[in-house]
């Protein structure tokens, strides 16, 4: 099918298929790579992307789903975000994976909630999977983002 | 694979180390291929690689900044910034500045000097590296400092080096930029005159940060899975779903029929499907029909495997000593204390999944993925498409955790995809993926242990004699061991404990247990096991004799002369409080383990919630001799822990039948945001080159969990994980 994507601020025309998850449109035909693939099924939130503002898994979204949805990629959040900084502040990646991911999740949370507690922490990004252990540093990223953000 | 191991000549002599090993693999291969041996073998038909005038590891580009070559893959270990700060610190570079790249596939000039091949494993990367890229730093060094002297007619030992800039004492100074034509033709020194540590500026600072951060926060980092190339292809195969089945017969009707797939056909490891994007590969595999011949295939279910471990155990067949030492037949008369253990098979899990992108044409063969064993990788590929191992030409990406994964000796899935790639042949690139299932029914599992000790306490409460018997499948299966050797990474950790030493009489064997279920080395090998049992069961011992677990391994450390255990438990002691109240349904556990050089105490508090373990604060104290970045450092100890802490809590592959149990991360549950602990590490200051970080945080996270929860009900632990499914 050809159907018209709003991606990043952008109208995207793709062409396939109309059960085909967002996140291998995103990859293989508009070659935006940095919402990855662990699972596909929606277990590890490595591909987690916005649409309307909410985090999705992309992995196990089909585009045909997505008509007049706007969508937000890691690639549309601009690379300087509070977020992004706070990442980088706390060398929170490891081999890095899975990151993309988390900060999507952690960017819809603070959009949501400026002030997040640990709870809410917990409760937005405890279907983000990183097996190389970064929680702790993800965590006091967030909250070192969220100062800056509500400075 | 206890590179660093210090152990005994009698026991070296018994227990081969990882370059024996890693040797063994790739020489077996080549043997395989050309019918004679060396490693020089893999440098037949190799590019010729070209250096600029700073040699193999350092480029200076035109404006002076320094690109340091990383031998090593980056798959979250922190290798390429400690690599790049060891350069920097010799040469007196501006670090801000530095970046790193990674180095071609080549075992000559980029070999792991623990190994003999090249490869990165073993928490080695900083320590085979520290005196050769000590050495090309200052060589680099020296070579900008004799320009300079040339340049200015003034002695060279007036000349200082900081951040980049060359200066003399007359206020000359000038950049390595300034510099760089001259210093290019001076040949450097043979030996060239390295640092004071004492003098460090950079190494030890907190100011050694990773380079890739920026990239892995944007998305911009390239993994194997990132690859596109034009006219590629994707390829996802249907593997057998039992170990050692093969293809009897398949039907592609179906498959052919879905949009966008080009090719199926039979590989060695089963029916590829071959596409023009992913979804359609997947697709197609889901619409492929397979008949599987599994007349050889493992059909046992995980209580079977169990039962025969523990028969194995109690006769001790076939089984190899591994430490015998004292009066064996008259120690173990009397009363003795008896302990057995199970650990299941674990999932590395890798965050990005299995996957390769290959491009074959003839003897021409082009890899790009996350390489962690180039030299494994190129022989194998090459005895797969019969190439020369040289011809093999690797580009190293980042990769999204490996934790042993990638360092397959059979390196099935690289096999796989060229395999692939030569039967679409032209050099039309294919990326071969693994989805999450192929991945995690695929084997390369931590193997199956079982541990049985029967240990007679003396009078005065500590172990007089110590039975041993592990039962475990080899990770170096198929791969020759000299005679009398046996493969030491089923029990290291247990060979070289200092409790081992500090006992009279041991009797400590290993028996190997067959499969066709693949095993391999996951974060920290044998002492995954080990840890676990040598850890817990002082605790027991020491409950026994009504010692304090801390009083109890000080007595035992002082008799074995293990300074570094002792250092590290006082460390972990004194910075988490240990004896100090904690609130009611809260107890702390502590654990010391030595593995791949680095000794690492933890101390774990441990609470009861929903009926599961919670770990709150988890106190880490690590000597890992000189500290070239201490953030990084943490951030391993940190993940170490996570790791470790996951596989205690939550994971097991069982078999049913002979099929995995768990296929994706619905059932085979890993620790999560929620769960995680707050680690605090604390580094031991030590003057000794460095050992490994990336592995041994792991190790005493399960024992000192079990100890917390035997502090805290009385109960002690006799198989893992500790939540069951």
């Amino acid at each position: 099918m050809s159907i018209a994507l709003e991606i990043n601020g952008k109208t995207l025309q793709v062409e396939a298929e109309a059960d085909t998850p967002l996140l291998w449109v995103l990859r293989d035909e508009l070659k935006m790579t940095g919402s990855k693939f662990g699972c596909g099924i929606a277990q590890c939130g490595a591909c987690t992307v916005h649409a309307d503002g909410q985090p999705i898994r992309s992995c196990s979204t089909p585009i045909e789903a997505l008509a007049g949805v706007k969508i937000t990629t890691i690639e549309g959040l601009g690379g300087e975000h509070a977020l992004q900084a706070a990442w980088v502040k706390h060398d929170v990646p490891q081999c890095g994976y899975c990151q993309s991911g988390q900060i999507m999740a952690a960017a819809a949370l603070l959009a949501k909630t400026p002030r997040p507690t640990d709870a809410d922490i917990d409760a937005a990004m405890t279907g983000n999977v990183c097996r190389c252990g970064a929680y702790q540093r993800i965590r006091a990223a967030i909250k070192d983002a969220a100062t800056t953000l509500s400075a | 694979m206890n590179i660093q191991s210090k152990l005994s000549g009698d026991r070296a002599a018994l227990a081969p180390t990882r370059r024996d090993l890693v040797v063994g693999a790739v020489v077996t291969g080549s043997a395989l291929l050309v019918g004679c041996s060396p490693l020089d073998l893999l440098n037949i038909g190799a590019k010729k690689l070209d250096f600029g005038a700073f040699g193999p590891f350092i480029k200076i580009g035109a404006d002076g900044a320094v690109t340091v070559i990383s031998k090593h893959i980056e798959f979250g270990q922190g290798t390429h910034a400690g690599l790049a700060a060891i350069v920097a610190e010799e040469l007196d570079a501006d670090w801000s500045t530095v970046k790193v790249e990674q180095s071609a596939a080549n075992v000559k000039v980029y070999g792991n000097l623990l190994m003999g091949a090249q490869g990165t494993g073993g928490s080695t990367a900083i320590a085979n590296s520290w005196m050769q890229l000590r050495k090309a730093g200052a060589g680099a060094r020296a070579m900008f400092v004799n320009a300079a002297a040339a340049k200015w007619a003034v002695p060279a030992s007036e000349i200082s080096v900081k951040s980049g800039v060359v200066s003399h004492s007359s206020g000359k100074s000038a950049s390595f930029a300034d510099l760089l034509a001259d210093a290019g033709k001076i040949t450097p020194p043979a030996e060239p005159v390295l640092k004071d540590p004492k003098s460090f500026t950079l190494i030890g600072t907190q100011a050694v940060r990773r380079k890739d951060s920026q990239v892995k926060s944007d998305g911009t980092a390239v993994y194997t899975q990132d690859i596109h190339m034009p006219d590629m292809l994707t390829a996802m195969v249907a593997h057998a779903p039992l170990f050692g089945a093969k293809v009897k017969s398949f039907d592609d009707t179906e498959a052919l029929k879905i949009k966008g797939v080009v090719k199926v056909f039979k590989i060695s490891s089963g029916v590829a499907v071959v596409a023009e994007n992913t979804w359609a590969a997947k697709k197609g595999r889901d619409a492929l029909k397979v008949t599987w011949d599994d007349a050889k295939a493992e059909k046992r279910s995980t209580a079977e495997i169990v039962e025969e471990y523990k028969k194995i155990s109690a006769a001790r067949e076939g089984s190899k000593p591994f430490d015998v030492h004292g009066d064996v037949a008259a120690g173990f008369d009397g009363d003795l204390i008896k302990f057995g253990f199970d650990f299941p098979y674990l999932s590395h899990a890798t965050m990005e999944p299995m996957n390769c992108v290959a491009q074959v044409d003839g003897q021409k063969v082009k890899l790009t993925y996350g390489c962690q064993g180039p030299t494994m990788d190129q022989t194998a590929v090459a005895m797969a498409l019969g190439v020369l191992p040289g011809a093999v030409e690797i580009e190293t990406l980042f990769a999204g955790g490996s934790f042993g994964r990638r360092a397959s000796p059979s390196a099935e899935y690289v096999v796989e995809c060229a395999l692939i790639a030569k039967k679409i042949g032209g050099f039309r690139p294919v990326k071969l993926v693994w989805d999450r299932e192929d991945d995690m029914t695929g084997g390369r599992y931590r193997p199956m242990v079982r541990h049985d000790l029967a240990i007679k306490v003396g009078a005065d409460g500590y172990p007089a004699a110590w039975r041993h018997t592990v039962v475990t499948q080899s990770v170096m299966k198929g791969v020759p061991m000299p005679e009398g050797k046996f493969d030491a990474s089923a029990v290291e950790g247990a060979l070289g404990s200092p409790y081992l030493k500090a006992t009279p009489v041991v009797d400590g064997h290993v028996a190997l247990a067959d499969s066709p279920v693949p095993v391999l080395w996951w974060r920290s090998v044998g002492a995954t096991h080990t840890a676990f049992v040598m850890e817990h069961v002082i605790d027991q011992l020491a409950a026994k004799a009504k010692i304090d677990p801390v009083d109890y391994r000080r007595a035992l450390y002082k008799k074995a002369g293990a300074d570094r255990h002792l250092a590290v438990l006082e460390l972990a002691v004194a910075k988490s409080g240990w004896g100090s109240a904690l609130p009611a349904g809260t107890a702390r556990g502590i654990a010391v383990h030595e593995s791949f050089g680095s000794v690492v105490a933890e101390v774990a508090e441990v609470t009861m919630k929903d009926g599961e373990p919670r770990v709150g604060r988890v106190v880490c104290a690590v000597d890992c001799g000189i500290a070239i970045s201490p953030n990084q450092i943490a951030a391993q100890m940190e993940g170490g822990i996570v790791y470790g802490l996951s596989a205690a809590l939550y994971e097991a592959i069982t078999f049913k039948d002979g099929a995995v149990e768990q296929r994706n991360l619905d059932g085979y549950r890993v620790l999560r945001h929620n769960e995680a602990p707050t680690v605090e590490t604390h580094i031991v200051s030590s003057g000794a080159n460095p050992s490994g970080v990336g592995e041994p945080g792991t190790p005493a996270i399960a024992p000192a969990i079990a100890n917390a929860l035997l502090a805290l009900t009385g109960k002690a632990t006799s198989s893992l994980p500790f939540v069951k499914a």
